[in-house]
């Protein structure tokens, strides 16, 4: 680990709040991850025995049933995968085409630059919902719209932000003399652009994690992402919403969860953030 | 007559419609050292990124070793830089804070000897540390454990580790305290004496151009003004540019402590100011001929050149109006 | 008489990764009414943060003990009310970077009128006419005009007379000029340095002048005081430091500063090693790493600043007057 990395997880060790989410984010993945061998309990198996029984420890269903009688806590927790999973793999996707993309578009500058910005632009400017929409309409309901629809506009932001950095980093003086020592550009941007711009963009990605989730969890509560049995923390607010009044845990189990995790994404993406950016005197 | 290693032939550098530099012409040849002093705003650093073409918009000619830099296609260009390298003036912000120093000094062996293998490039890399003054051990270092004079080692040793045909050095030690500079300008003598390297050493600081240049270039508002040996220029300047700046060097002698000569009060360059001398709003010898007329560089004597209209008077030191 | 400026066994330390690291370390100088003291000092000698003490501008984070004595009022302990009342008006300072000193979005006049207005409780509109009349002082040309432009529209040397304008302002009985000159060319710095002797002239103020370049202080300081690693190793009248300078750093100091006159040289002298970091402690003296003088009572024991003569220095083994 190299001694400014080793500065930075130092000073994020010492920040309670962002250390607390971690372990919070952890502890939430691997219940999403174990669950299985937790809890008998399937997500689809109907207990006409239990239908919209509270949540009780004691009893089979520990986080109550829904009103199919499915177990709450076994469909959260696979929510939960779906959505983590979901955002995990959009983020990644987004980081790379966006850093890609941003990175070329703003060492080359010229006409690649325009080109390239004005792609962003373009699908800046799309309705998303519309998008998605059509995409529905004409591809049928599909998991998989869910994936390209995220991905079409994912990166956008992060393209935008790190073409801005990328900027920036072509004045500095060590670019100049990675250029007079005979370097070409792809060896530039991968050697000496990219590795310092990564502080922003990891900070980016990581606080761009709870817009994507929120982003599938509000597609899946439209009914145009996920669909039964399969369950993501939006399908089923979308259960529970319906059922406020009379089973409030249906609804508050979910966006407990899902409330859980924006925040320990948000705290942690902070606390990266003043890790990485305090420079060393 | 030794061909020369590089021409300069009238180069022009401009920012919109603000020319930089204009039609600047001169020549280096192999073994020498080159000084060029100029004050801030004279052009000095835009001519060394012009050379190496780090700038865009440059014009006229630039000829290394026959080629013209300027001109060549992108892939020569990068195979000619493994002769013309560079040190710049801030030590520490030429380096890439998130490269090791040892990274740093290698990358010119990985892109010009990509056939090395790690074991041998590490080996260079430590001697190469060595021969300026730092241990072999500290390449795994980050930047920004170093003190001032030691980045601008660790720039040095990035420059030289190819044994480059062409040094030039930006103000090099102008940010290093002075107990450091003599250190720094040293390593660069015993460095260019060893590889054999010819330098084009700019500076603001007359004094240390005077000793250690071969020939010196003197350069005002993006002119080249005067050109002499060290011994003609510092002894009897023809420019009254160049006997401004001799004149204003602070000096240390006990009587220093006298009334320097007081000169006219600086105005902001008026930038492009069209035809004529760029020196005659300051100047105290000027003629109606500087107005008009830009002044052309001249041989006034052997190897010496002046580009004034009355370089060929011996002009009388007036006294400065306050 | 009492001294302009008093300081007494000053230190200030910053802390770092837990450790105090010391910037100064008991400092004690004098500087008399319409003196020029010019302290010379390379990095880490702690130069400037002594001066910072002074008028109250170190960071938040700093330790500083000792006392600072100006016209007699304590300003170590002194609350920030009777600080801003000296701050400005009779204690002044001149930074190296007028470009970051003068606020980029108000006009050079709005500045230097908004000093006279807190400080001397004029109407803007005298305080306007004053700002031009010393504009006309510190040798601005065509200063009416001056005064609405924005710092950026002039050049280095031209914002430098501005702030010494701004500092001369209210009549100090003391300014402090920190490296007035180093980010400016050699012929700008001339003129400036001839402004600064013309103004001491007229106005008679005494000036603390902290540059690490020998020849600026040379045209300017009656007495100059040499900085080492956070302390003072040589105090004497300029004449004599320059003509026989009694510590080895300031002789060998001397010897690196290349000459326009005299012999060609096929190397430069240097001194070899670095100056001492903050932080770097050392058991006796702090420049026997790089001293030609060196012996072992030098590694083991910190030399005392003692009188010699007129003057005083730290060192065991001092050069003969």
């Amino acid at each position: 680990m190299s001694g400014l990395n080793k500065a930075a997880a130092r000073r994020l060790r010492s920040n309670p709040a962002a250390v607390f989410a971690l372990y919070a984010m952890l502890a939430l993945a691997a219940l999403a991850l174990l669950g299985p061998w937790l809890n008998p309990n399937s997500i689809e198996a109907l207990d006409w025995l239990h239908v919209a029984t509270r949540p009780g420890l004691q009893g089979a269903h520990w986080f109550g049933t829904d009103r199919l009688g499915r177990d709450l806590f076994m469909r959260t927790l696979a929510g939960a995968r779906v959505s983590i999973g979901v955002g995990l793999v959009a983020s990644v996707v987004s980081l790379v085409v966006g850093l890609s993309f941003g990175a070329i578009a703003g060492y080359r500058g010229g006409r690649i630059d325009h080109l390239m910005l004005r792609m962003i632009e373009i699908l800046s400017g799309l309705p998303l919902i519309f998008f998605v929409i059509v995409l529905t309409v004409v591809f049928g309901r599909n998991e998989y719209l869910l994936f390209v629809s995220i991905g079409a506009v994912g990166w956008l932001t992060m393209a935008r932000i790190v073409r801005g950095q990328t900027l920036s980093i072509r004045r500095r003086e060590y670019i100049e003399a990675a250029v007079a020592s005979g370097a070409s550009a792809s060896r530039i941007i991968v050697k000496h652009v990219i590795p310092n711009l990564i502080g922003p963009v990891i900070v980016y990605a990581t606080l761009s994690v709870p817009q994507i989730i929120l982003f599938e969890s509000f597609l899946s509560f439209l009914g145009l992402g996920v669909q039964e049995p399969h369950a993501s923390l939006g399908t089923l607010i979308a259960e529970g919403a319906g059922e406020m009044e009379s089973a409030p845990w249906i609804l508050l189990v979910p966006g407990g969860v899902l409330a859980l995790l924006l925040l320990c994404l948000n705290l942690f993406g902070d606390g990266l953030r003043d890790a990485l950016d305090v420079k060393e005197s | 007559m030794t061909e020369a290693l590089l021409r300069v032939k009238d180069l022009c550098v401009g920012f919109g419609a603000h020319a930089v530099i204009s039609d600047l012409s001169f020549e280096l040849f192999d073994g020498e050292t080159l000084g060029l002093v100029g004050e801030s705003g004279s052009g000095k650093s835009t001519l060394a990124r012009a050379i190496l073409r780090l700038l865009r918009s440059a014009q006229g000619s630039v000829e290394w070793r026959g080629k013209d830099l300027l001109t060549c296609s992108a892939a020569e260009l990068r195979a000619q830089r493994r002769d013309l390298q560079i040190v710049f003036q801030d030590p520490l912000s030429s380096l890439n804070p998130r490269m090791t120093v040892g990274d740093a000094i290698a990358e010119p062996l990985r892109i010009f000897e990509p056939g090395l293998s790690a074991h041998a490039r590490a080996l260079r890399v430590g001697a190469m540390l060595e021969r300026v003054g730092l241990a072999a051990a500290m390449g795994a270092r980050y930047p920004h454990e170093f003190s001032g004079g030691q980045c601008q080692r660790i720039g040095i040793a990035r420059a030289m580790i190819l044994n480059p045909k062409l040094l030039i050095c930006d103000e090099p030690v102008s940010s290093l305290d002075m107990s450091i500079q003599g250190q720094i300008v040293n390593l660069l003598l015993d460095l260019q004496r060893d590889a054999g390297t010819s330098m084009l050493f700019i500076s603001h600081n007359l004094a240390v151009v005077r000793h250690l240049s071969h020939r010196v270039l003197v350069m005002f508002s993006g002119k080249l003004v005067e050109i002499a040996t060290p011994d003609a220029l510092f002894a009897a300047p023809r420019h009254p540019y160049t006997k401004a700046l001799l004149a204003a060097v602070p000096k240390i002698e006990i009587e220093a402590k006298g009334a320097a000569a007081p000169l006219r009060v600086e105005e902001p360059p008026a930038a492009g100011r069209p035809g004529g001398c760029a020196y005659r709003d300051r100047c105290p010898y000027a003629w109606p001929v500087c107005a008009s007329t830009v002044p052309p560089l001249a041989e006034a004597a052997t190897g010496h050149w002046v580009a004034c209209h009355r370089s060929h008077e011996t002009l009388i030191p007036l006294s400065f109006p306050t | 008489m009492i001294p302009t400026l008093r300081i007494d066994d000053l230190s200030v330390s910053f802390p770092r990764h837990g450790a105090a690291i010391a910037a100064v370390q008991d400092v004690s100088l004098e500087i008399a009414p319409s003196e020029c003291v010019g302290i010379i000092g390379e990095s880490g000698s702690g130069k400037t943060q002594v001066f910072m003490a002074a008028m109250g501008l170190l960071s938040k984070n700093a330790a500083a003990s000792g006392s600072i004595c100006f016209e007699g009022g304590e300003l170590m302990r002194a609350d920030a009310a009777a600080l801003n009342r000296v701050r400005g008006s009779k204690l002044t300072m001149i930074f190296q970077d007028p470009m970051t000193s003068l606020a980029p979005h108000l006009a050079i006049g709005t500045q230097l009128a908004e000093v006279l207005v807190c400080h001397s409780g004029l109407s803007w509109r005298d305080a306007w006419n004053s700002a031009g009349r010393m504009l006309g002082r510190v040798r601005v040309p065509d200063p009416e005009r001056r005064l609405h432009q924005y710092p950026h529209e002039l050049s280095g040397g031209m914002r430098q007379r501005v702030m010494i304008g701004m500092s001369l302002l209210c009549e100090p009985t003391l300014v402090i000029a920190d490296e007035p000159t180093s980010a400016l060319d050699v012929t700008v710095q001339a003129q400036l340095i001839e402004l600064l002797r013309a103004m001491r002239h007229e106005f008679g103020m005494a000036l603390a002048l902290i540059s690490h370049d020998l020849g600026v202080v040379a045209g300017l300081a009656d007495r100059i005081l040499v900085m080492y690693a956070g302390r003072i190793v040589e105090s004497a009248r300029a004449a004599e430091i320059f003509s026989h300078a009694r510590h080895p750093y300031t002789a060998e100091m001397l010897k690196c500063v290349p000459t326009l006159s005299g012999p060609r040289l096929a190397r430069l002298p240097t001194l070899a090693g670095q100056p001492p970091q903050p932080g770097e402690i050392s058991e006796g003296c702090a420049f026997a790493p790089r001293c030609p003088r060196v012996a072992a009572r030098c590694r083991s024991e910190r030399p005392l600043l003692t009188a010699a003569g007129a003057a005083s220095v730290a060192c065991h083994f001092p050069l003969p007057a």
